[in-house]
This record gives structure tokens, C-alpha cells and sequence, in this order.
């Protein structure tokens, strides 16, 4: 028998490991002398205010979409994959090779190509570690944190030569052809007749993000390849014994993670800035980490965890005007403290819990 | 002789690179060697480096600088304690949490408090650390060549250097020569041998955390008040997981971590004295390269094609005693 109701272990435990995390967050805000209403007030007023707001929350949550599904996935294999940020700044050499090798038609073409671009690339960067890992026996955790560091060098190295723009002062490649443009959300709404921020860079790739958190979900509870992961990441063992290859899953594991994290290339540097520049990851891959954590590694859990972190982060970005007293970095500060309840201390809540909800039942029965 | 100063100057430079590096790495020696993963060393660092300028600047001394870095060092060691020891969670997902904790705490507080986007004010006088002359240095810099090895390289440097150094074989000291240190280095192999000889496991790795946290507080105050006079956010820049990096190339071992400190304190002053080095001519050695290499080298390691580094037995997992 369980210890505690599927719900309380669903909903319960994340929900109160939340409100601790917003708690003390709280009283940093109180500390430095601001209001915690007034702040949740106007980061949820700057995230879901306006269509713009919209539009950039929904933007940044695609980009968490992919790093938390990246995430997760490792996770399932128990692989802590931290190297999301860098796999996705070496998916972003990808889609910039894919889109800059022709003249693009039409972007329905040239998705397609730069996915398997963002993803190869990606995937790619993901298979050395995996490699060492399976066959070498070297930590991941460590090997992904080095390639991280390895990327921005890489990445850097790129960008001042061979892939700069001649026409550009800044680390940054050629625009890409006018055909790879992807739709905004402006564009594909307006001829529905709903008026859309014209700002906000919410693109298609929105779309992209929901159809691999349903294709991961897929993979991960109806076919056998998912089955392996989970029950290799469960007992590595017992996986052994059932005739599951601890090198094929781990190498899987982490080539689809690596080309998810990539694939995060697609919304930032396809659809938003059309054109590579150094740094474009911004850290998402590492709140992927927390939206993985939050989402309890369901593909669903990480839509959602990605919408709130996506909240977070352009709610943030409004207190620069209304409140400037609190830097956007409050923003980290409260990822920070999900990240160290919802994954780090989850014993805290989880024990008494099940304690609770064992002496609840002895009283019943 | 042009060339004799610029070895002199690189080597100079390598060791003032080196310290933040250094203490980084005793930090997580201690820690790992008890069994506790410690990538939270870049985040404890910055909060020290951080509260190290502020109670510098207000109060004008640099030592007390030093003292509340290491507060604020060992406060957030201890969160790390209670999430990794006492509630046996993810140790690694503890450590993200600690980094990205200190990366947005050290802005939201300075720019509440300064006001200037997350930067202290500008330290000077006593709220610095300065270059100390060891005595007769000036004496050998008229000496032949074994002179000014110590009047240059040796003498002139700042008082945490000296400290950082004696850090090293102080470490080894208590490791391999101490009660306390075989029970660390023990709990980091076999806790539950440790545990059956009647010696608390978790008091161990709280005090192993400890002496991590002292030791970032130290390298973080070294940052902000000595190697620059004043918090810049964000200003540990990846030291501590090149300090990790250095860990593991050392193999877990105090004197090879002054090694590996060493030589990646040398690539870090290559990288920024001699930005792309034309090697005879035939091609261009990046910066971007210089700079990746310790991690470059550190996965060569990992990957056992030279040598092989074994971390400690049991660390990463928390222990459970048997019910």
C-alpha cells in the first residue's frame, strides 16, 4: 500500500513545497523593505495583463517547455543532465548551419530542416557525455557542467569568427534568409480577427513545445523504449536482470534529451531574434531544472511548471518599471527557493505528511 | 631578459589567479571527502564575496570583510547541511538550488541597499586588502636570478594569498593526520562502518560543510576586496566549478589540488595576458580555447584515458541508517 493518496503525492506535496518557496520569498521582499502583495500584484499583472504580456510569458515558457522535457527525460533514466544550456547553445549552431546554408522558400520547409538541425546538434553535444558515462563510468553530473563551459567557449570562438556577420559590431551571424521567418502569434491570429501584441515574439514553436511534451509522454508510458528508461531509471538492476543495456538506455536517454534541450534554438534563435547571437540560452536551460523538478518530470507537471516559470520571468522583468526597488533577480532568487523545496527538500514536507495520512487511516480502519 | 619578466610576470599573475581557486577547491575537498557533492561552491562564494565588500565598506576593514563573508558562506553551507544530511535530499539539485540563490539574493539585496545594479560601492583604504612586502625583498631584487623569484613572486602578494597557501598543507594536516580527519575521509568511503563505531555520520558532514563554507567565505572576500575593490554581480564567473574541475583532476588530494590550481591559475593569466597566441607563425591558439581548457582537460581525466579519478565511495548519497 501506498504510503499517502496518489492526490496528496500529486497535488498536495508540490503545492505546499510551493507555497514554502513563495513564503520566504516573501520575506526577502519584506526584508528589503517592499510589499510581497504589491510585487505578486504586478508580476502577475505584467505577465497576464496584456496581450504582450501574454505573448512573452507564453514565449519564455516555450523555451522552458523544452529545457524542462530535457530534463525530464534524463531524469527518467535517472541522469541528472545539467548540460541543457550548453546543448542548447550548440543547437543554436545548428538551426543557424540549416538556415543559412540556402535561401529558404518558405518557413514549412525550412522548420523541418532546422529542427533536425537544433536537434542533431543538440543531441549531439548530449552523446559525449552519455558515451562517457555508459562506457567510462564518468559522472555526468560533472561532465555536462564542464561541456556547459565548453559550449560558451565554443559558442564564443563561432561567433568572433568563422559564423560572425561581417555587417555586425557584436558576437552575432548573418540575419537569416526572409523565408525561415517564423509565424508570430500576432500573424497568425490576426487574420482570425484577434488583435495580438505585435511585440511579443510568441511564435509557432509554441506549438512545437506542446507536440513534444504530448510525443514525450507518448514515448515515455506506450512503447517499449520508454518502458526500458523508466524501469532502468526505477532499478538499474532489476533492468539489467530484465535484459534492458544500460548503455543503450543511458545514450537514448540522453540523446533525446540533448535534442530537446536543442530544440529550445528553435523559439530564440529561428523565431525571435533570426539570427544567432552569443548567450542566447540565457539560463533557460538551467531553469529547466526546476521546471522539470516542479513538473515531478510528467510531461504534463512540466507544461505547467513551464507556464508559471514563464510567469515568473516576464513578471519580473515588469517590476523594473513598477517597482524598482526589486530587481528582476528576484526572479532567481524565487527559482531558487522552488528549486531547493520541490527538489531538495522535499523530505521536509513529504514525512510528516505520510505520517499523517498513515495515522488517518489507522484511525479508520 | 625581456623574456625572463614576462615568465616572472605570467607566473605572478598565475598565482593571484589561483587562490580564489584554490580555497574553492579545499572547500569541496572537505565536503566531498566527507561524502557530500559540493556544486554550490560558485554560489557560496558569491554571497561572500558580496556580503565581504559591504561590511567592508561600512565598517572600513577589510578583515571584518572577510568575517562576514564567511558568515554568509557558511550560512548557505548550511542550507546545503539541512537539505543534503538532515533531509536526505538530491545533493546536486541542493546545489543548483544554493547557486542560483546566491546569484539573485547578491542583486536583489545590493541594488536594495546601493542601488547602483547589484554592485557595492567602490572600496578603498582599509577596506581592501593590499600587496604585502615581505621582509628583505627588496634587498634580493638586486640579487642574480634566484633573487627576484622571491622578491617578486613570492613577496608582494596580498595577506589571503599567504593564507590560501598555508590552507594546503593545513588540509592535509587535518585529513591525513587527525581523529577528525580519518573519520571524514571514512564517512566519505563507509558511513555505516563509521556509524557502527559509534560516531555521528551527520555530525561529521556538518562539520565537513562547515570548514567548506569558512573556506569559500575566505575566497569569495579575496574576490571582492583584494583581486577588485568592490562586489560586481556575478563576479565568481565560473570559478567554482573550474575549482571543481581542479577537484577531480587532483583526484580528491590536497598537494595535486594546489597543482591543479595552479596550472589553471596559469591558463586563466595566459588567457587574459596573451588573449591568441601565434604559435610560429602556422596557426592561432583562440582565447576561447585557453579558457575551456581546464574543463577540456577535466572530462580527460573523467573519461580515465589518463589516469583514472575515483571519487570517494559513498559520495552523492545520503545516508540512511539501518531501521
Amino acid at each position: 500500500m501506498d504510503k499517502m493518496p496518489r492526490w496528496a503525492d500529486i497535488f498536495l506535496v508540490p503545492l505546499i513545497n510551493l507555497m514554502l518557496a513563495f513564503f520566504v520569498a516573501g520575506l526577502v521582499v519584506l526584508a528589503i523593505g517592499q510589499n510581497p502583495f504589491d510585487m505578486i500584484y504586478f508580476m502577475i499583472k505584467g505577465a497576464l495583463g496584456s496581450t504582450s504580456g501574454i505573448g512573452f510569458t507564453l514565449y519564455y515558457a516555450t523555451n522552458y517547455m523544452f529545457a524542462g522535457l530535457a530534463v525530464a527525460i534524463a531524469f527518467h533514466a535517472r541522469l541528472f543532465n545539467i548540460g541543457g544550456e550548453g546543448q542548447a547553445g550548440i543547437g543554436g549552431i545548428g538551426v543557424t548551419i540549416v538556415l543559412l546554408a540556402f535561401d529558404w522558400p518558405h518557413w514549412t520547409i525550412a522548420l523541418p530542416a532546422a529542427i533536425i538541425g537544433g536537434a542533431v546538434f543538440g543531441a549531439a553535444w548530449a552523446a559525449i557525455p552519455a558515451y562517457l558515462q555508459a562506457k567510462r563510468g564518468s559522472h555526468i553530473v560533472v561532465t555536462t557542467i564542464m561541456f556547459n563551459f565548453i559550449a560558451a567557449a565554443l559558442l564564443g570562438y563561432l561567433l568572433n569568427g568563422i559564423l560572425k556577420s561581417p555587417l555586425s559590431q557584436n558576437a552575432e551571424s548573418l540575419g537569416f534568409p526572409p523565408g525561415a521567418h517564423l509565424p508570430t502569434a500576432h500573424e497568425v491570429l490576426a487574420p482570425l480577427g484577434i488583435a495580438f501584441s505585435k511585440s511579443a515574439p510568441l511564435n509557432i514553436s509554441f506549438l512545437l513545445a506542446l507536440l513534444c511534451a504530448w510525443g514525450l509522454w507518448v514515448l515515455l508510458w506506450r512503447t517499449r523504449l520508454g518502458y526500458d528508461i523508466r524501469t532502468f531509471g526505477r532499478n538499474e538492476k532489476a533492468a539489467i536482470y530484465a535484459g534492458i543495456s544500460p548503455v543503450r538506455v543511458t545514450v537514448i536517454a540522453m540523446l533525446i534529451s540533448g535534442a530537446l534541450a536543442g530544440m529550445l534554438a528553435i523559439n530564440v534563435v529561428m523565431g525571435e531574434q533570426e539570427r544567432l547571437i552569443a548567450g542566447f540560452v540565457e539560463g533557460a536551460g538551467f531553469v529547466g531544472i526546476a521546471v522539470a523538478l516542479m513538473g515531478r518530470s510528467h510531461p504534463f507537471g512540466i507544461v505547467l511548471a513551464a507556464l508559471l516559470f514563464g510567469m515568473l520571468t516576464q513578471g519580473g522583468f515588469e517590476l523594473l518599471w513598477e517597482m524598482p526597488a526589486i530587481s528582476k533577480e528576484m526572479v532567481l532568487v524565487i527559482q531558487a527557493l522552488i528549486i531547493l523545496f520541490t527538489g531538495a527538500l522535499d523530505n521536509m514536507v513529504r514525512e510528516p505528511l505520510e505520517q499523517l495520512f498513515t495515522r488517518i487511516r489507522k484511525a479508520q480502519s | 631578459m625581456d623574456i625572463v619578466l614576462q615568465i616572472m610576470l605570467t607566473m605572478d599573475m598565475s598565482i593571484r589567479l589561483s587562490v580564489v581557486l584554490l580555497l574553492a577547491c579545499l572547500a569541496g575537498l572537505f565536503s566531498e571527502r566527507a561524502g557530500v557533492v559540493d556544486i554550490g561552491l560558485e554560489g557560496k562564494m558569491l554571497i561572500a564575496a558580496f556580503f565581504a565588500a559591504a561590511a567592508a565598506y561600512h565598517s572600513e576593514s577589510a578583515w571584518l570583510g572577510i568575517l562576514a563573508g564567511c558568515a554568509a558562506s557558511v550560512t548557505f553551507s548550511m542550507i546545503h547541511a539541512v537539505a543534503s544530511i538532515t533531509y536526505r535530499g538530491n545533493q546536486l539539485i541542493s546545489g543548483v538550488a544554493v547557486n542560483f540563490l546566491a546569484s539573485g539574493l547578491t542583486v536583489v539585496i545590493g541594488n536594495a541597499w546601493y542601488k547602483k545594479g547589484g554592485q557595492t560601492p567602490t572600496l578603498s583604504g582599509d577596506g581592501r586588502f593590499y600587496d604585502i612586502t615581505l621582509p628583505f625583498a627588496d634587498y634580493f631584487q638586486t640579487f642574480p636570478m634566484p633573487g627576484p623569484i622571491y622578491s617578486e613572486l613570492i613577496s608582494g602578494h596580498k595577506a589571503v594569498v599567504y593564507i590560501a597557501y598555508a590552507a594546503v598543507p593545513l588540509a592535509w594536516w587535518v585529513l591525513y593526520r587527525t581523529r577528525f580527519g580519518l573519520r571524514l575521509r571514512a564517512v566519505g568511503e563507509n558511513p555505516a562502518s563509521v556509524d557502527t563505531a559509534g560516531i555521528s555520520v551527520v555530525k561529521i558532514r556538518y562539520q565537513a560543510l562547515i570548514i567548506a563554507g569558512i573556506l569559500c567565505g575566505i575566497a569569495g572576500a579575496y574576490l571582492s576586496t583584494a583581486q577588485a575593490a568592490g562586489f560586481g554581480k556575478e563576479m565568481t564567473a565560473g570559478r567554482g566549478f573550474i575549482a571543481l574541475a581542479a577537484l577531480i583532476f587532483a583526484k580528491w588530494r590536497p598537494w595535486q589540488a594546489m597543482g591543479a590550481c595552479l596550472l589553471f591559475g596559469f591558463l586563466e593569466a595566459i588567457s587574459n595576458l596573451y588573449p591568441n597566441i601565434n604559435v610560429f607563425g602556422l596557426f592561432t591558439i583562440p582565447v576561447q580555447f585557453t579558457q575551456a581548457l581546464p574543463y577540456i582537460l577535466t572530462v580527460v581525466i573523467l573519461a580515465g584515458f589518463v589516469g583514472k579519478a575515483i571519487p570517494p565511495k559513498a559520495v552523492g548519497e545520503p545516508y540512511v541508517k539501518e531501521r
